[in-house]
């Protein structure tokens, strides 16, 4: 019976069935465990007040694993299985790492006290202990159970405070900085014609003064504002029992997280996420937020989509309408596809071998000379980030084009034709408006490519810091030239290159989670439209 | 790249030598050159014109018998006292009024004292020396016939900056033959002696001269020798015109024995001259017939020959970045070359063969190219590379193949049209994913996961098949199971989860049966096998997650255009549906799964980020799937960003590229036409 069964190949097809389910699983496991993970971060879990080995731990448990004995050699017994946790314990200035690992055996009592304060800081990462006292200057401001309600007050100050000098610093001495290298660069233009008299020289010199004059300003002011910030300080007791003096402006963000109630941490679960998205980053970004990376993400593919769709369109309106099908056009095709499947890295060297070297090189030398030899766009940047990803998703948009234009009926063209169009009106008025949903399909493709794609872009532009953002208030407002940060390489550098990984774990996957986010989104899309799109078509041909 | 050296003459003028010229050299670009002569002048002249700019003396206490030059500008003067003196030239560079001007500077790195080498006071014929931050020694022949070896500490004084030089130990023995020249081995290990009437002797240092010398080369007559850059390599020019590199190579029992490693074609006439570039692994040979050759160590290569000069070379010497050459000939006349040698050390037999590196033990297949220190080797095979690159590739197919072939077989001819609706772009998402993303998880989730429960991974391979038949057998006992008939894909999740809970859950009792714990530990000791956290498995299973939308499109869409009348007929005759799909869908659509695995073996080769993520990117040639890799594409986004633009390492960075570029385009365009070919033979149905 059993070989009977065989026989008629049932078996198999379940096992092809369950390679299809095994790759369903794959795929929908993966963006489960990314959400899950990326997700789970911002919420505030508890935080235990533990007796452990003789000793006392404040700490947030991340993770647990149950392995054999064997594996921990150190660990007095080699027979069954042990439990261990990973916790946080955060204080890295105090003790030196912000995880550890313990046993489950060891744990002696286990708290939740409603009062255990976590503090983010600017530095060093979290905080957990107890809050003490508040205090201005040197005079005591609130006590024990007041204390945290005086602490988000000040907190509250503190943090206006940071966004005025952050706005100074960045903004306005930033402008002045620009305009002074916009003079040092003007100067030396002048030298380089030979037209520097000692008129232009003075009137340089003049506007040079008037600029460090506002700096000084600038200065004061901020002085005035760091010495505010520095008025506010709390005392903390840490696990050990000692009394820490912490002055405010090196705390972000306070919180009490088993005192609060489940809405309470909905909002701070939002708040968090908020400022996940619209922050800076901090401390070698495995802290604070990823704005500038989701801002070059989004610039660089903008940029990209200026340059591909054109192109694209184009080739593709070439191809399908014009050419004669022979074997030039079919060397054409295969050329296309055949670029679909060179491997992006080799897409990166071309961009930085011809676009960076010499295209760059060249434009350094005809229009920005007074730079040299620092370069100006003979260096990698979002420019040529943007025009190497261009390339890159070039095939797609042609692909998708084509087959948009194929699927038009030929009796729309022929109507058209028939009233006395010429083909180019007939193109530009009939089938590209009935082709754009296919274009917009094709271009949709690309930019979820090209927003993931982050080999080529560590050749051409992208860094894991960037001192200013493409896009700002300096004239000529974007700045094709700057280098940029990018959601995929952030990824990549803080889960692989940063210093601390295990701190920067959460904010690692809560990246990927977005950028997961944004591609199948922008993919669902795709493929919704084409979809209906098919479907339309096949309405009109019929 | 492959090219070989461009030498130009530029100027020759004649020096005044009153003296006989010991030593000549050039400095940094190769604008002032410097000839040092046995009165004790530095002499400093233009190398347009000879016009000397500057003259340093150097205060000898009895007369120069013999000198010995060593990296970068040092030279060491041994008198017919017994003693020695070390002198060093540098130049200070300034810019007064943004004009490159240079001043020279003599210095005497071991104290402006001679030192005493031969307390008997003898005259010294033959000098050698070593020298670096800590430690000093010296090698001289006496002029009656005694070998002296004698080793130094430098240490800074307590109560100044000068530095004091203590003598350790001094050895000497009595030999009896004629020497031709001494080198003293940097690091101490040996001295070797050439011998006037051939041969070449190695003494062993151990504190002091060992009297049992090692002959080597036969009895041939050493015209010149000298050490490479790095102190390594002992280069020597025979009589006949033949260049040998030598160096230290370790036997099977540990000791360092000097070994004859490569040989570098002559010009027939006898070397006088050898000069060694000062920051790479190349040198030139000048004969006595004029000629002068340009060699390079690693690679092997004759770069380049020329003959303008016609007459003895005495003296020869590069400027620091090899791109002058000073040649003095016997009349005193000097000669500048400009030099164009930018990629000495490419070749095609060091990118793809076995070369025998520096230290190294045998002739091996290795890629590293770059290191702390300056006189370091650069070895840039892009075999192991190549290797890792289909390693990586060759584990992704393995669980790509049969996932995708399988499932895109029930997609396409088996599974419900309304399943399947939902699953071609869960399958398309798949393929959209950031394969940064993919890397980031495979590197810092499942590499310590599959750690973790690696007897799990293994176990779910059986158990997976095992699971789904049985479950497939009671099947057959559902009522009203053929209303699901297309829908077991969905059927299975449940069950192929459990499967693989049940693996992951069992890994830990096979563990502890099998492998007393710890399977990493049982590996390496039972059977020697090391274990990477991030090895090829992980790459394997990442990245084969990464290859099967694209394999598994295309072959889905292959399969799925098979003319339906075909399927019918088969059917019609009485084939099961297995049957069909066997003996009629797959031979009809096998170009097209041929051609999606190809695409999908291109993709496999040209991925970067998952194998920069997943692996430890170790450049080593190993099959272990427990071993990790470096591809090609992972290696060009880890280097081009810190290689020296237009420097070789750049250079060879760029041909990985094209390495990779023309791989994945011979196989794109040879799955392109197939399935160009296959279109049409679909429509002629």
């Amino acid at each position: 019976m059993m070989r009977n069964w065989f026989r008629t190949g049932t078996p198999f097809i379940w096992l092809d069935a369950a390679a299809i389910s095994l790759a369903l699983i794959a795929v929908l496991g993966l963006l489960l465990l990314v959400m899950w993970r990326g997700m789970s971060h911002f919420w505030a879990d508890p935080v235990y007040d533990m007796g452990y080995d003789g000793g006392r731990l404040i700490a947030e448990f991340i993770e647990t694993e149950t392995i054999p004995a064997a594996r921990l050699p150190d660990y007095g017994r080699t027979e069954g299985t042990i439990t261990r946790h990973l916790v946080k314990t955060g204080n890295r200035d105090i003790l030196g790492a912000d995880f550890r690992w313990i046993y489950d055996e060891k744990i002696t009592s286990r708290e939740t006290p409603a009062d255990v304060l976590v503090l983010e800081r600017v530095e060093w990462g979290n905080f957990y202990g107890y809050l003490k006292a508040v205090y201005e200057q040197d005079k005591l401001v609130a006590e024990g159970y007041d204390a945290h309600q005086a602490l988000q007050e000040r907190l509250q100050r503190v943090t206006d405070l940071r966004e005025e000098i952050v706005r100074l610093e960045r903004k306005e001495i930033g402008e002045i900085n620009y305009e002074l290298e916009r003079l040092r660069l003007k100067q030396r233009r002048y030298e380089l014609d030979g037209e520097l008299t000692d008129e232009v020289q003075a009137e340089l010199d003049a506007e040079r003064a008037g600029f460090d004059q506002q700096y000084a300003e600038l200065q004061k002011r901020l002085q005035a504002l760091y010495t505010d910030i520095g008025r506010d300080s709390i005392v903390v007791t840490v696990m050990d029992g000692s009394e820490i003096n912490m002055p405010l402006s090196k705390v972000i963000k306070a919180w009490q997280p088993n005192g609060m109630t489940f809405f309470e941490k909905l909002g701070f679960y939002f708040e968090s996420l908020w400022s996940f998205i619209s922050d800076d980053p901090r401390e070698a970004n495995t802290e604070g937020g990823i704005f500038p990376a989701i801002f070059g993400t989004v610039m660089m593919v903008l940029l990209m989509s200026v340059m591909v769709t054109p192109l694209g369109v184009i080739a593709a309106v070439y191809l399908r309408e014009y050419a004669k099908q022979g074997p030039l056009i079919r060397v054409i095709r295969i050329a296309v596809n055949n670029l679909a499947g060179v491997p992006s890295i080799v897409y990166g060297i071309f961009g930085l071998g011809f676009f960076v070297y010499v295209v760059g090189g060249s434009i350094d030398q005809l229009f920005y000379q007074e730079g040299l030899p620092a370069p100006t766009f003979g260096t990698p940047g979002l420019m040529w980030s943007s025009l190497t990803l261009a390339i890159l998703t070039l095939p797609v948009v042609i692909v998708a084009t084509e087959e948009g234009l194929a699927r038009i009926p030929r009796s729309l063209r022929e109507g058209s034709l028939a009233l006395g169009a010429t083909k180019a009106e007939t193109i530009w008025r009939v089938v590209l408006p009935m082709a754009s949903p296919a274009i917009m399909t094709g271009l949709i493709l690309a930019v979820a490519r090209a927003a993931g794609e982050v080999a080529p872009l560590m050749l051409v532009g992208v860094v894991k810091l960037a001192p200013s953002l493409p896009l700002d208030g300096n004239f000529p407002f974007l700045h094709l030239e700057r280098k940029f940060m990018h959601l995929g390489f952030h990824i990549y550098d803080v889960g692989f290159q940063s210093p601390n990984v295990e701190a920067a774990r959460p904010l690692v996957y809560a990246t990927a989670f977005l950028l997961v986010l944004v591609i199948v989104v922008l993919n669902l899309f795709a493929i919704n439209l084409r979809n209906k799109l098919r479907e339309r078509y096949r309405a009109l041909d019929n | 790249m492959f090219e070989s050296a461009e030498v130009e003459a530029a100027d020759s003028f004649a020096l005044n030598t009153e003296a006989e010229t010991l030593y000549i050299g050039l400095e940094e670009l190769g604008d002032i050159g410097v000839r040092i002569d046995n009165s004790g002048r530095a002499i400093f002249f233009k190398t347009t014109d000879g016009e000397i700019t500057d003259t340093k003396s150097i205060e000898l206490s009895a007369e120069v018998t013999s000198h010995y030059q060593t990296f970068p500008n040092m030279l060491m003067l041994g008198q017919s006292d017994g003693t020695v003196i070390l002198v060093e030239y540098s130049f200070d560079i300034s810019y007064p009024g943004d004009v490159r001007t240079l001043t020279p500077v003599i210095s005497y790195p071991l104290g402006k004292e001679p030192i005493e080498v031969d307390a008997r006071g003898e005259a010294l014929t033959q000098v050698s020396f070593y020298v670096d931050e800590e430690e000093a020694a010296i090698s001289a022949l006496t002029a009656d016939g005694r070998l002296i070896y004698a080793s130094y500490t430098l240490a800074e004084s307590m109560l100044s900056d000068a530095l004091v030089v203590e003598e350790d130990s001094i050895d000497s023995i009595t030999i009896d033959y004629p020497v031709s020249r001494i080198i003293v081995e940097p690091g101490q290990q040996n001295l070797y002696v050439a011998v006037e009437t051939g041969g070449l002797k190695q003494y062993r240092l151990r504190g002091g001269l060992d009297n049992e010398p090692t002959e080597l080369l036969d009895g041939k007559v050493i015209a010149e020798m000298g050490m490479l850059l790095g102190g390594t390599s002992l280069i020597i020019a025979l009589e006949d015109g033949e260049i040998q590199q030598w160096f230290q190579v370790r036997d099977e029992n540990g000791v360092s024995n000097l070994t004859f490693i490569r040989n570098f074609e002559g010009q027939g006439a006898r070397p006088t001259k050898i000069a060694m570039e000062k920051q790479r692994k190349g040198f030139a040979v000048a004969d006595e017939a004029g000629n002068i050759t340009i060699y390079y160590a690693t690679s092997q290569n004759t770069l380049a020959t020329f003959n303008t000069i016609n007459e003895k070379v005495t003296h020869l010497a590069w400027s620091a970045r090899a791109q002058n050459l000073l040649a003095m000939d016997e009349s005193s006349t000097a000669h500048l070359f400009d030099v164009a040698n930018v990629y000495p050390g490419v070749a095609w037999d060091v990118l793809w063969g076995e070369v025998w590196y520096e230290g190294y033990d045998e002739e091996d297949y290795i890629w590293q190219s770059s290191a702390a220190n300056q006189d370091f080797e650069a070895k840039l095979s892009l075999m192991p590379l190549s290797f890792g690159t289909l390693k990586a590739a060759f584990y992704a197919m393995l669980i790509a193949i049969p996932i995708s072939i399988l499932g895109a077989m029930f997609t396409a001819q088996f599974m419900a049209p309304r399943m399947r609706q939902s699953v071609k772009p869960t399958i398309e998402i798949m393929e959209a994913l950031p394969t940064v993303i993919l890397g980031f998880l495979a590197g810092l989730w499942l590499a310590p996961y599959v750690e973790n429960h690696l007897p799990g991974v293994f176990s779910f391979l059986l158990i997976m098949p095992v699971g789904i038949l049985i479950c497939a057998w009671f099947w057959q006992y559902v009522p009203n199971r053929n209303r699901y008939d297309g829908w077991e894909g969905l059927i299975l999740i449940p069950v192929v989860l459990g499967l693989l809970w049940l693996s992951m859950t069992l890994s830990q009792p096979i563990e502890n049966l099998f492998f007393d714990g710890n399977m990493q530990l049982y590996m390496s000791t039972e059977w020697g096998i090391g274990y990477d956290q991030r090895n090829s498995l992980v790459v394997g299973l990442i990245m084969g997650f990464a290859v099967i939308p694209t394999i598994f499109s295309i072959a889905e869409d292959a399969m799925f255009s098979v003319p339906q009348h075909l399927i019918r007929g088969s059917l019609a005759l009485g084939a099961t549906r297995w049957q069909t799909m066997m003996w009629v869908v797959l031979p009809a659509a096998s170009p097209g799964i041929f051609s999606a695995l190809m695409l999908g073996f291109g993709r496999a080769v040209g991925e970067t980020m998952i194998v920069l993520m997943a692996t430890g990117n170790t450049p080593v040639m190993d099959m272990s799937i427990f071993q990790g890799m470096r591809t090609l594409a992972a290696n060009i986004a880890v280097e081009v960003p810190e290689a020296e633009v237009n420097s070789t390492h750049y250079r060879v960075l760029f041909l990985a590229a094209l390495v990779l570029f023309m791989f994945t385009f011979v196989l794109n365009t040879a799955s392109e036409l197939i399935r160009q070919r296959l279109r049409k033979r679909y429509a002629a149905l």
